[in-house]
């Protein structure tokens, strides 16, 4: 019974210490990115990585959720007789909801998998124990950049996914379908303000973090060998995806 | 100054995130960017149920301004119109709130006026007409008169 409650306690202080690590290495991650001198080159490289080399698969996405929520929307609004509303649903859902999440998954499955792979190997090779005895700080050099890059990459994607969902949109509900090019924009200008497009890009800006933030402490910290790495990148896109779908449910909440 | 392939790349990714960003907080958020044009105007109606901040303003279905704010004063709505500077609003125009169809989006109707005058910037408009609710209508249709009456009191 004693070693029974004491496995529980066991169990609590590691899960504990993990999140406290995890929050400490995001605090010295934010910190160094601050101090001189600043790794531009880095940050640029990063949103490549990031922003650009995603961009196919985030703008296919976004073109097909579009394509379906035209045709979704359509086909439930039309019960109504309420197609006119197409552009201002889709416009709304995206702008809102779909437009930050599942660009934030595009860019998990797509850059922050392979950033904690990355990290991981280096660990598993001892490269960043190379570069602490190289006196250059490891965080400062790694793991800043991405965090920055993450921060202004992924506002800028989903706004992207944005556009081409809602193009997307359009080309369903009024290419193939019989909703009015003016009705669609029209609603769409009427009913979306700026509180709709200011709570995704917040919520973007969020995912960013989140995704570069978990993505290299896992990578940082993976234990030293191939399946270390492996086990590394599952966890990151796992906790990334259950952190990107919890948080936006607290943001919600919060910004509605 | 020579850039590398890598900056170019980002280069014009940032750019077009910046404009579909742009065009999402500008034409879909109605953001002004070099601040808002036009002169304000007030209005008091005694309801203004279902209309909101943005709203449009529109004189013979044209739209010529929009709602800047709500609010209450002395027991009354006071809405804040920002009308286009070219628009010249007589003193004695009406304002309105109505319905596009039967449950739709409310705006605020000015039926031009006679006057000579012209209401200034920061004035008022004085004849105002508050919405028709439309379950109110339903009761009186229902109810004949009942409803009406007893509203009176």
């Amino acid at each position: 019974m004693v070693s029974f409650l004491g496995r529980i306690g066991r169990f609590a202080i590691d899960q504990i210490a993990g999140m406290g690590r995890m929050f400490l290495f995001l605090v010295s991650a934010i910190l160094l990115a601050f101090r001189r001198p600043a790794k531009l080159r880095l940050i640029v490289y990063h949103i490549k990585t990031i922003g650009v080399d995603s961009l196919s698969v985030v703008a296919l996405s976004g073109f097909f959720t579009g394509m379906v929520m035209g045709f979704q929307g359509y086909y439930s609004l039309r019960k109504f007789n309420a197609e006119s509303w197409l552009g201002s649903a889709t416009a709304l859902g995206l702008l809102r909801e779909l437009g930050p999440v599942l660009s934030a998954f595009m860019v998990t499955g797509r850059t922050g998998s392979a950033m904690a792979a990355e990290l991981g190997t280096m660990r598993a090779t001892e490269q960043i124990d190379a570069l602490y005895s190289m006196a250059i700080n490891p965080i400062k050099y790694l793991v800043s950049p991405r965090i920055i890059a993450g921060l202004i990459a992924m506002p800028l994607l989903t706004a992207i996914f944005n556009v081409i969902g809602i193009f997307g949109s359009y080309v369903v509900g009024v290419g193939m379908l019989s909703v009015s090019s003016g009705s669609f924009f029209s609603g769409m200008e009427n009913s979306v303000v700026f509180h709709d497009v200011y709570s995704g890009i917040t919520k973007s800006v969020c995912f960013g973090l989140i995704i570069t933030w978990i993505c290299c402490y896992k990578g940082f910290h993976a234990s030293p060998m191939a399946t270390g790495v492996s086990q590394a990148t599952t966890e990151s896109v796992v906790l990334s995806f259950v952190l990107i779908l919890v948080w936006d449910y607290f943001l919600t909440s919060i910004m509605l | 100054m020579n850039h590398s392939r890598t900056d170019i790349i980002v280069g014009m990714f940032v750019l077009i995130g910046a404009i579909c960003l742009g065009y999402l907080a500008i034409r879909l958020g109605k953001v002004e960017l070099f601040g808002a044009t036009g002169y304000v105007v007030y209005a008091d109606f005694s309801s203004i149920a279902g209309l909101k901040i943005g709203d449009p303003t529109e004189i013979a279905g044209v739209r010529v301004g929009k709602v800047e704010s709500l609010g209450l004063a002395d027991d009354r709505a006071r809405i804040v119109l920002r009308i286009d500077p070219q628009i010249k609003l007589q003193e004695d125009v009406i304002a309105s709130v109505r319905a596009r169809g039967l449950i739709g989006d409310k705006f605020v109707l000015i039926t031009p006026g006679g006057s000579d005058k012209i209401i200034p910037p920061g004035g008022k408009i004085r004849e105002t007409e508050s919405p028709q609710d439309i379950t109110d209508l339903i009761g009186k249709f229902i109810g004949g008169d009942l409803t009406s009456k007893k509203e009176e009191k």
